[in-house]
């Protein structure tokens, strides 16, 4: 069994069959973070670029961490060091690297479809690390990967994701996935962050918090994506907390062993507060450590065998 | 196809090398028992309940995956299915028994070698296996061996057991047979 394809751009194109493989790639993976000595030999020689022209620390640090642990040699290139400020393109830019023999190029960027773009002109294998509003693959692979842990299935739960649905690429991926794998998914923000037509995904629509988490199983929060969003999308952030943000209180209304989860990086007191974010429903920190041993075995399966 | 061992067989293999494997250590202290996944795991289990039985101290088990460890791993092949490494104890100052079904080329033994020592420092690493089929690539050699079976390079050597669903026993496949993964 392997992955039908190159490169993992999102989650709406892969199978059940390839996310199960995935997941249970990871599991064996988790094993390998837990060890005295956390490397195994797989994918000694190999390159990993990690070509970051966004901001970020966990997905990066997290891709980084996967390969050295595979052995693989991992340089990280990110937009305020590169030649892009020196007028380089893109394509050249990935050119050059895949004339450095690179195995895996690894890429974030704020333009949707930039990861498809070069999986299409280079041979390296390319992971979309976040592309825009798009997709995040591997976020929702984790995130998939926390639910299963915890809850032992993903069909028929009561997933609530509230926050920036518009501007949200791991909202995108995680409904994808969610959908997939038979969940019942509800939305929940301001409707000027939710994007038109997303219903026709089978998803419902939420614009009140406390009505959508009623015996919600799993509660995903997202970000404000702030740096994205040009015009006011909301009054103020006070409002938004007041009206959005998760708390005790709300949190009573949801089932009594619903999980808290958050992509990071947190904003505390606005999409939650810090007792919800640090209370005994948080999986957040259990979602960063399963996020290294599913990129493990996104690297470790696409280096396996030849695609056309 | 051909017969090579039945349930009984198999069980007065494992039954031998259990009592080889505590005459060779003087008893069942600073034992553990090691299985290369998937049939290994199974054998290392069943020689650990004999040695109870003969011993009266069951020694602990383990189960090995050497995928990560391979030295084929960047040829044209798709990658075997990982399986879990469940290593629920510090092998540190054990006498680690190394347990396959089927000893072929040893590239599998010495795959499993390298990741036992990235795991710890055992005192001793000893190798057990039920069939041991020549045509060695490297200078491995088998401690305990349940039956030597002297193959054609391109033939198959299955071991089936209970524990997968099987009845238990040992086949030789004369006609070629398209190696898997």
């Amino acid at each position: 069994m392997q992955l039908k394809r190159k490169d993992i751009l999102g989650i709406a194109e892969l199978d059940r069959e390839e996310i199960d493989l995935i997941l249970q790639t990871a599991e064996s993976f988790k094993e390998v973070s837990s060890r005295a000595i956390k490397k195994v030999p797989a994918l000694r020689g190999k390159t990993l670029i990690n070509l970051f022209f966004e901001p970020s620390t966990r997905t990066r640090t997290s891709f980084e961490l996967a390969g050295k642990r595979l052995s693989a040699d991992v340089i990280n290139i990110s937009s305020s060091s590169s030649s892009t400020l020196k007028g380089e393109t893109l394509l050249d830019t990935t050119r050059n690297i895949q004339a450095m023999h690179s195995d895996f190029i690894v890429i974030r960027h704020a333009s949707s479809g930039v990861p498809h773009f070069l999986a299409r002109s280079v041979e390296s294998a390319v992971i979309n690390a976040g592309d825009g509003a798009n997709e995040h693959p591997s976020q929702a692979l984790l995130d998939l990967l926390t639910i299963k842990e915890n809850k032992g299935r993903v069909k028929g739960l009561k997933v609530v994701i509230i926050g920036d649905i518009l501007h949200g690429r791991v909202a995108h991926s995680d409904i994808h996935v969610l959908k997939k794998y038979g969940a019942d998914v509800h939305l929940v923000a301001p409707p000027t962050l939710i994007p038109t037509g997303i219903e026709r995904w089978g998803v419902q629509i939420h614009y009140h918090l406390d009505q959508a988490l009623a015996g919600a199983d799993v509660i995903i929060l997202l970000r404000l994506q702030l740096e994205r969003q040009g015009s006011s999308y909301f009054p103020t952030l006070r409002e938004y907390a007041e009206l959005y943000g998760l708390n005790a209180r709300r949190l009573a209304l949801a089932d009594s062993e619903a999980l808290v989860m958050h992509p990071g990086p947190i904003n505390r007191g606005v999409e939650v507060s810090s007792d919800v974010a640090d209370g005994l429903s948080s999986v957040i920190l259990q979602q960063v450590s399963n996020g290294v041993a599913v990129r493990m075995a996104l690297l470790f399966l696409l280096s396996g065998g030849k695609h056309a | 196809m051909a017969d090579i061992l039945n349930s009984d067989e198999i069980l007065r293999a494992l039954t031998r090398i259990s009592h080889e494997i505590l005459e060779r250590n003087k008893g069942a202290k600073e034992l553990v028992l090691v299985g290369i996944q998937t049939g290994g795991v199974y054998l290392a289990q069943r020689l650990a309940r004999r040695i109870g039985k003969i011993e009266g101290t069951t020694p602990q088990t383990g189960a090995l995956d050497i995928t990560l460890y391979r030295d084929d791993l960047s040829g044209r092949k798709a990658h075997p299915t990982l399986k879990k490494t469940e290593m629920p104890f510090d092998m540190n100052d054990c006498k680690v028994i190394l347990v396959d079904d089927v000893l072929f080329t040893g590239r599998t033994i010495r795959a499993a070698m390298d990741s036992l020592i990235d795991l710890g420092r055992p005192k001793e690493i000893q190798l057990a296996v039920l069939i041991d089929r020549g045509h060695r690539e490297l200078p491995i050699r088998a401690d305990y061996v349940g039956k030597n079976l002297p193959t054609a390079f391109d033939e198959k050597v299955e071991v089936l057991l209970e524990e997968a669903g099987e009845e238990d026993r040992v086949i030789l496949h004369r006609e070629k047979w398209e190696k898997q993964g």
